[in-house]
């Protein structure tokens, strides 16, 4: 155990917070989950590419920097610590991107990663379906391969897909086998969203805004080429992005540790009417201890990983508890706030009070995105306790 | 920056485990309890001849040298096993306060060796508990009058046994006179030792209640398991697992904040009182939920003497108020992250 950072790693951080300094955007960009919003957040990652920022994992020859994981979370220290934007390429670069460096053809990799760090192309998610939710091995899409062998036929529909309203391009499973149930005979699938066939319905969010769409497939043309992984094999890649997901990179420690850090500042500038409820105070403090406890154990699992150990169904209770801890944070905020705490931005006397409401509203989707937390607690009770199924 | 143990660390901790689980094996903890004096001289012996006494007495004392990092592991067994011995009393945190004595001052080097070799049981007074454990066995107590540290024969004091629900746990109220020939350190450098101290009894204590905790999932799991009811194990119900799923998740995200805490203590690190009641807060919190939910999924059998996760959850419970209860942690962290210009947030989690 040895808790200093090396000199080279003290000097990225250094690299990485001269950066941002000096490129930060001036004023706060809007909503990524409006057309507008989203187009500012593509040239901001635009921007983090042609610095070598954006994805600092990857392989220099894929668009990254090559860094370790110790470096990644330095990175996101300093980039979530500056109060950078939020990252709107993240499902194609945190859930693609490492499915693709572990199951794409060299080909696939050079088509994909590099335009997805750019993100010249934008990614959406196509897992759950109308009737397959939870319950993701129903999924009813299908993608039949032509007789010919060159492409898929693609029809049915997704839904609840993260801004595939304004997204280029979508990737997800579909039943390639009709005959088959269940977790077999899927194949994973990447879609270009402005194929012929692909109808985008947005749907609108607790904010108003259109932050998820459902998507209908009719007699959608699908090459062959897009398909990652062996024909009939996509749960199996599927888990692995799964596993990635509830994992750490998805959520890294130090986008919580921001917000903790604010709720602290929050709590001291009202501090005389918070202390009126005395529950607060605790809860602000539980605020620092779950973040850094959660910052320890991604530093803890960082570590192992480098020493060969895997991630295994432990990554479930990271998903159980940052989403838990961040909707804790966001509650202790609009208490702490009171009258002001429902104010959206437009509201004269709303400032900080809507980022909160904004955080607030995001954090009930915490739970529930990404696997429910039911279904997290399912997995660790019987791949990491051994519990009956 | 490598937040992991060596090989040898785990090696070391494999082989406590081993030598506790049959030592102090549950029908040996019955035994124990049963007893007057809630000790046991041989399993005090047989600790002893494992080298376990000397762990942190400094080599040239005949000890291993090893670090407050070492104990965050040895602890967790000792909880583990919920050891009916006050071992890390005497082991870790009175050699702690007698190693930062002065070279030199009297009986320092005799009390040393003598803890290495598992020949003295020493009790510690420290202010923060108002009763002091083992203070009856003890041959040495180490008491505080003000901020002074006085080291204190068994016989210069009188002893009113106060009976604790933890059969393991022998508690008394103290009388004694301090005095000259007792003084070992005077108030200013006492300040700063009874401050360190407070720091590895708090260190030690949530170490034993993460391994208790550890223990009380495992006895849970394999309970429901085993138990069926509606013609399955009790184990295949959601309402069950997700107890048990809450329970393994305190106890993942408690382990790195006893790590680091114990790191904090060995390198001296300004924010070490900050860390180490975080890390009396999660173990004792993970400790509690584990008892809590470990007697849920037991039902009535959970209720009973006879079924041996009773011996677990009442460690847990009179240990989450020792050395420090949970308002006086909290209280510790509160100051540290409200001060003005605390370093707060993303980026301050090594380094201050």
């Amino acid at each position: 155990m040895d808790l200093a950072y090396t000199p080279r790693q003290k000097a990225f951080r250094e690299e990485v917070r001269a950066w941002l300094a000096a490129n930060l955007p001036r004023e706060p960009l809007a909503s990524y989950d409006t057309r507008e919003g989203f187009e500012q957040h593509r040239e901001w990652e635009r921007k983090l590419f042609d610095a070598r920022l954006s994805m600092v994992i990857w392989p220099e020859a894929l668009g990254g920097r090559g860094c370790d994981l110790i470096e990644w979370l330095i990175f996101e220290e300093e980039y979530y610590g500056a109060g950078a934007p939020m990252r709107v390429n993240q499902n194609g670069q945190l859930l693609l991107g490492p499915t693709l460096i572990e199951f794409g053809t060299e080909a696939q990799k050079a088509r994909f990663l590099p335009r997805m760090a750019s993100s010249e192309d934008m990614w959406a998610q196509g897992w759950s379906e109308p009737n397959a939710g939870s319950d993701m091995a129903a999924i009813t899409s299908k993608a039949i391969l032509s007789a010919d062998g060159t492409h898929y036929v693609v029809n049915g529909q997704k839904t609840w897909s993260t801004r595939a309203s304004f997204a280029d391009w979508l990737f997800g499973l579909f039943r390639s086998d009709p005959a088959s149930s269940r977790h077999h005979g899927l194949s994973y699938l990447a879609v270009p969203l402005d194929a012929p066939g692909v109808t985008i319905r947005p749907i609108q969010a607790l904010n108003g805004k259109q932050a998820f769409a459902e998507i209908f497939f009719d007699d959608v043309k699908v090459p062959v080429d897009n398909r990652i992984g062996d024909e009939g094999q996509g749960w199996h890649v599927a888990m692995a992005t799964a596993g990635f997901e509830r994992g750490l990179l998805l959520r890294s420690p130090a986008r919580f540790q921001y917000t903790a850090r604010r709720l602290v500042e929050l709590y001291k500038a009202n501090r005389e009417v918070a202390d009126r409820d005395p529950s607060i105070r605790d809860a602000v403090i539980e605020a620092w201890t779950g973040t850094e406890a959660y910052a320890l154990s991604a530093y803890h699992t960082v570590g192992r990983l480098a020493k060969g150990a895997r991630i295994g169904a432990e990554a479930s209770t990271n998903k159980i508890y940052w989403s838990e801890l961040d909707l804790k944070m966001h509650e202790t905020a609009m208490r702490i706030l009171g009258p002001f705490a429902e104010l959206t931005g437009d509201a004269p006397e709303a400032v900080e009070a809507a980022r909160w409401l904004d955080g607030f509203l995001f954090a009930q989707a915490g739970p529930i995105y990404a696997g429910t937390n039911e279904i997290q607690r399912n997995i660790i009770a019987e791949r990491m306790l051994g519990l009956p199924k | 920056m490598d937040f992991t143990f060596t090989d040898d660390q785990l090696t070391f901790r494999e082989a406590v485990s081993r030598f506790l689980m049959t030592e102090a094996a549950p029908e040996r903890l019955r035994e124990i309890w049963d007893t007057d004096t809630g000790r046991s001289p041989e399993l005090r012996k047989n600790i002893a001849e494992q080298g376990l006494t000397a762990l942190s007495v400094p080599e040239d004392c005949g000890g291993l040298g090893m670090d407050d990092v070492a104990w965050a592991l040895m602890t967790q067994e000792l909880g583990y096993y919920a050891l009916p011995d006050s071992l890390a009393d005497a082991a870790y945190v009175a050699a702690g306060l007698i190693t930062a004595l002065p070279v030199g001052t009297a009986s320092r080097e005799e009390w040393l060796s003598r803890i290495a070799e598992g020949s003295i049981r020493i009790a510690v007074g420290h202010p923060v508990n108002p009763l002091v454990a083992d203070a009856n066995p003890a041959d040495l107590l180490l008491l505080a009058h003000g901020d002074e540290v006085h080291a204190v024969l068994r016989d210069q004091i009188e002893v009113e046994a106060n009976a604790s629900i933890d059969l393991s746990r022998r508690l008394a109220r103290v009388r004694w006179t301090p005095a000259t020939a007792t003084l070992i350190a005077d108030g200013e450098a006492g300040r700063v030792l009874w401050a360190q101290t407070l720091n590895r009894g708090a260190l030690s204590t949530a170490g034993q209640l993460l391994g208790l905790a550890q223990r009380m999932l495992d006895l849970s799991v394999d309970y429901v398991a085993q138990r069926k009811q509606f013609g399955k194990p009790i184990g295949s119900f959601q309402a069950v697992k997700h107890h048990l799923a809450d329970v393994a998740t305190k106890i993942e995200f408690a382990k790195p904040v006893l790590y680091r805490a114990a790191y904090a203590l060995a390198h001296g690190e300004a924010g070490a009182d900050a860390r180490v009641s975080h890390a009396k807060l999660a173990c004792g919190e993970a400790a509690w939920l584990a008892a809590r939910h470990g007697i849920q999924v037991h039902g009535a059998m959970g209720y009973t003497w006879e079924v041996d996760l009773q011996m677990f959850m009442k460690r847990a419970w009179a240990l989450d108020a020792s050395w420090g209860d949970r308002g006086f942690h909290k209280a510790r962290v509160a100051d540290a992250i409200l001060v003005e210009g605390a370093a707060l947030g993303p980026g301050h989690t090594f380094e201050e």
